[in-house]
């Protein structure tokens, strides 16, 4: 719909029809009710959710805590944990659609319950939601978290521009919410072509939500970019050499860096999708010009960058955690940061081969997949150093190995079929089949998300300064590695068998059985979710006995774990001074860990800012003006977004002095806390006796 | 920055540096003004052929390019390794990501039937 003619509506395109709920009352077909009734039971979980935890903050007055302590803080501790706590929202509602999914698909031979629309409705959203709204805010929350720490900065380069990149996601995670209650979400899937996606075959608000929380999220993954490549460039503890950093970080910063080369591209086709069904400009259409191609190139452009996005954080999980609960060194540092780099580097070269079968020449397909089988050289490269480091090392089967031995099996196997889809040939055969679906979540879940869910339960401790329940995490681990087989395995041979993707329905009753097991698969891994808010509840409830204050659970080896659990607001009283690798385990092996410095400094630390809150909701309400074309809405929010930032300019005073005393009595009491806490063996690690002060019992097994 | 703005005798040197930070991004923001308003003007009266204009237009962005490097992230003051490697990676990939798109849709256009 053009713009002209909702110029003298003040609520734009809004009326009462928009109201899935409504539209639901007023219709008298039976299917339409079934469907109405799962969307306004979403929209009601969404609304009452919302009403309970405002309830619950007024009860408990923790308004005035939640603003000044949390939301508007630039502590990248706070913003990291709020990323962590975004994604395992939005990962409730987009399990919960997967398993929707699955379910439509076990009773799908001729029909099932769910119509065409609403199924394409939520296989958009679950797509759209677990890569922009679950996977990158958590592994943002994690960088955020983690990397300041283990490069031993006080805080991140930017942090007003942190929080505004977290505002950005919220704002951006808040409108694919709102269209459950307010509208429908868009139906062309989590790539969302054109011309499907133009104005002329989706007249309605749904791609246009798709578009604009598109475009919030990926104008907040940009800034977090340019913010951790600055960070890790500029704000190393002195002596720190690039290769002295742990592998975490080395991911963060490829990670980083390829954000702020592969968000753009999509910012810019949404953008011009954008024009193209408001403005009626023709770049994706047939008509004067306009070539639909080019979205599937450009978005590819960020597109398969992104996969590695999203990967090369998980794979820095891994790194630290198979040598932290192997107690041994990783083998191959060199290699590994250079197995990082190449696939970043790579991860530009490929794009093509997400359409291979656009119709381009052979010899184009050829390069492009050949590029693509080159990928596999560095990440085995990473797979072979993973398990050396585990070899003749003292392995402790604790939740984060858990996932990260069973990422290891089933990661190559995806792998291997990512081989088979590079073919070009074999892909022609495959591709828009569910054998596709199979190998693409095989990377995304025991790949990513495991990583993420590893790293969660990894740091938890250094963020809260409690363990996480290990019998309910194990529960959890094995039903997500059980489940998530149940669920896939079955897709590969359903797609050899042509099952195509994105089917609500379908004719071959011999399909049905593997989509029964699918869908107990997809069960389990409800129950691992379920598990998982078990673990936290009964973790929080027991978290006196399991408090490890001094804040080495594990025995770490980089710095993260030489400062308090959680650590003070400024990190480190004194930026600790690094010559080597490892540096908390050689410091633990000379008997340096844990010492007081000779004097106390005041330190800077950035104050709170509401600049973050307040972008986060006028670029959600500027978003929703322009998706039901509210164009006040739109001009007074964009008016005021604009202003924040030149009231901003004029702001001088951005820090806060945290004085030498202070420091000095948190610090006095954390080293009083860690010389009387009893260093524990790691047969003890999961006890109460874990206090976080860790035995000196690495023994090097030379090899 | 910190807590009491502690403001420094301003010195003629420091005068003049901040003159010069001043004038560097006056210089820049011109430049670049004159660099995106040309092509637009160009367009806009059809000033020659298409084919030119296209080729004039890449030059001056091109140009601009350099003009941001410059003026806006000061590369080129002080020569470090660092810089030049970012530059060049940046550079590396913008050409894969242009070169390929137009590999790409080129040879599309090529096979697609005539309208």
């Amino acid at each position: 719909m053009s713009w002209s003619t909702t110029l003298n509506h003040p609520l734009g395109l809004l009326d009462a029809d928009s109201f899935p709920f409504l539209a639901m009352l007023g219709s008298d077909d039976s299917d339409i009710f079934i469907n109405g009734l799962l969307g306004s039971f979403a929209a009601a979980l969404v609304v009452i959710s919302v009403m309970v935890v405002v309830a619950l903050l007024t009860r408990y007055r923790a308004w005035r805590t939640l603003w000044f302590d949390w939301l508007t803080s630039a502590d990248h501790k706070k913003i990291g944990i709020m990323y962590v706590v975004l994604a395992l929202v939005m990962l409730v509602r987009a399990i919960a659609e997967a398993v929707l999914m699955r379910a439509q698909g076990a009773v799908g031979l001729d029909g099932g319950f769910l119509s065409s629309d609403h199924f394409a409705q939520l296989f958009s959203t679950h797509g759209t939601i677990m890569i922009f709204f679950m996977a990158m805010p958590f592994l943002t929350g994690l960088i955020n978290y983690v990397v300041p720490l283990q490069i031993g900065a006080r805080d991140v380069a930017f942090p007003i521009l942190n929080s505004i990149s977290l505002w950005l996601t919220v704002a951006g995670a808040a409108l694919v919410m709102t269209s459950l209650v307010v509208g429908v979400f868009s139906t062309g899937g989590w790539f969302g072509y054109p011309p499907y996606t133009g104005t002329l075959y989706n007249p309605g608000v749904g791609v246009d939500y798709w578009i604009w929380s598109l475009t919030l999220a990926s104008l907040g993954s940009t800034l977090t970019g340019i913010n951790i490549a600055v960070t890790i460039y500029k704000k190393r503890a002195p002596g720190m050499k690039l290769y002295y950093m742990p592998l975490f970080t080395w991911t963060a910063l490829c990670t980083a860096i390829m954000m702020i080369f592969a968000m753009p591209p999509l910012t810019v086709v949404t953008l011009q999708l954008a024009l193209d069904r408001y403005l009626d400009f023709h770049f994706f259409t047939n008509g004067l010009g306009g070539n639909q191609m080019n979205f599937l190139n450009m978005f590819w452009l960020f597109g398969h960058p992104e996969v590695y996005i999203l990967i090369l954080p998980a794979f820095g999980v891994y790194s630290e955690i198979f040598s932290t609960f192997s107690g041994k060194v990783l083998f191959g540092y060199k290699s590994l940061v250079w197995a990082t780099m190449s696939i970043a580097f790579l991860s530009f070269l490929v794009w093509l081969h997400h359409f291979f079968t656009m119709g381009q020449s052979g010899h184009i397909n050829a390069v492009f997949g050949i590029a693509s089988m080159l990928i596999g050289i560095p990440t085995g490269v990473k797979i072979y150093d993973w398990m050396w480091t585990m070899l003749r090392g003292r392995v402790r089967f604790s939740v984060p190995m858990i996932y990260s031995l069973a990422f290891i099996f089933l990661f190559v196997i995806g792998g291997i079929t990512g081989i088979m889809l590079a073919n070009p040939i074999l892909d022609y055969q495959v591709h828009n089949t569910v054998f596709l679906v199979a190998h693409f979540h095989n990377m995304a879940v025991p790949g990513v998300l495991f990583g993420m869910l590893a790293g969660y339960t990894f740091w938890f401790p250094k963020a809260f300064g409690f363990r996480l329940d290990e019998r309910w995490g194990r529960i959890s681990a094995y039903c997500w590695i059980f489940g998530w087989m149940g669920a896939f395995f079955p897709l590969y041979i359903l797609g050899l068998m042509g099952l195509p993707r994105r089917s609500v329905a379908y004719e071959q009753a011999s399909y049905v059985p593997l989509e029964i097991v699918a869908f107990v698969g997809a069960l389990l891994v409800a129950a691992a979710l379920m598990a998982l808010v078990i673990q936290l509840w009964v973790s929080i409830k027991h978290r006196e006995e399991n408090r490890v204050f001094v804040g080495d659970p594990w025995d770490g080896r980089s710095l993260e774990w030489a400062t308090s659990a959680p650590p003070p607001e400024y990190n480190f009283p004194v930026v600790p001074s690094i010559n080597d690798r490892d540096a908390f385990t050689a410091a633990k092996e000379f008997g340096v860990g844990y010492q007081e410095p000779d004097t106390y400094v005041n330190i800077e630390i950035p104050q709170n800012s509401a600049m973050g809150p307040v972008f986060g909701g006028t670029s959600f309400l500027l978003a929703f003006g322009l998706v039901w074309q509210i164009w006040w809405l739109v001009i007074l929010t964009g008016l005021v977004t604009i202003g924040t930032l030149v009231v901003r300019g004029f702001q001088r005073d951005t820090l806060k002095i945290i004085p030498a005393e202070t420091v000095c009595r948190a610090h006095r009491h954390w080293i009083q806390a860690a010389r009387s806490a009893q260093p524990i063996k790691r047969s003890q690690e999961h006890t109460a006796a874990n206090k976080g002060r860790a035995a000196l019992e690495t023994v090097e097994v030379s090899t | 920055m910190s807590k009491p703005v502690t403001r420094i005798p301003a010195t003629n040197a420091l005068m003049t540096n901040k003159r010069r930070d001043f004038m560097s991004y006056v210089w820049g923001f011109g430049l670049a003004l004159i660099l995106t308003l040309v092509p637009f003007a160009l367009v806009q009266w059809q000033a020659t052929t298409r084919g030119s204009l296209l080729i004039i237009i890449a030059v001056l962005a091109m140009v601009q390019t350099v003009v941001h490097f410059r003026f806006f992230l000061h590369l080129g003051r002080k020569r470090k390794r660092e810089d030049l490697l970012l530059v060049l990676f940046s550079t590396s990939l913008l050409i894969i990501m242009v070169a390929g798109t137009i590999w790409i849709m080129a040879n599309l256009a090529e096979r697609m039937t005539p309208i």
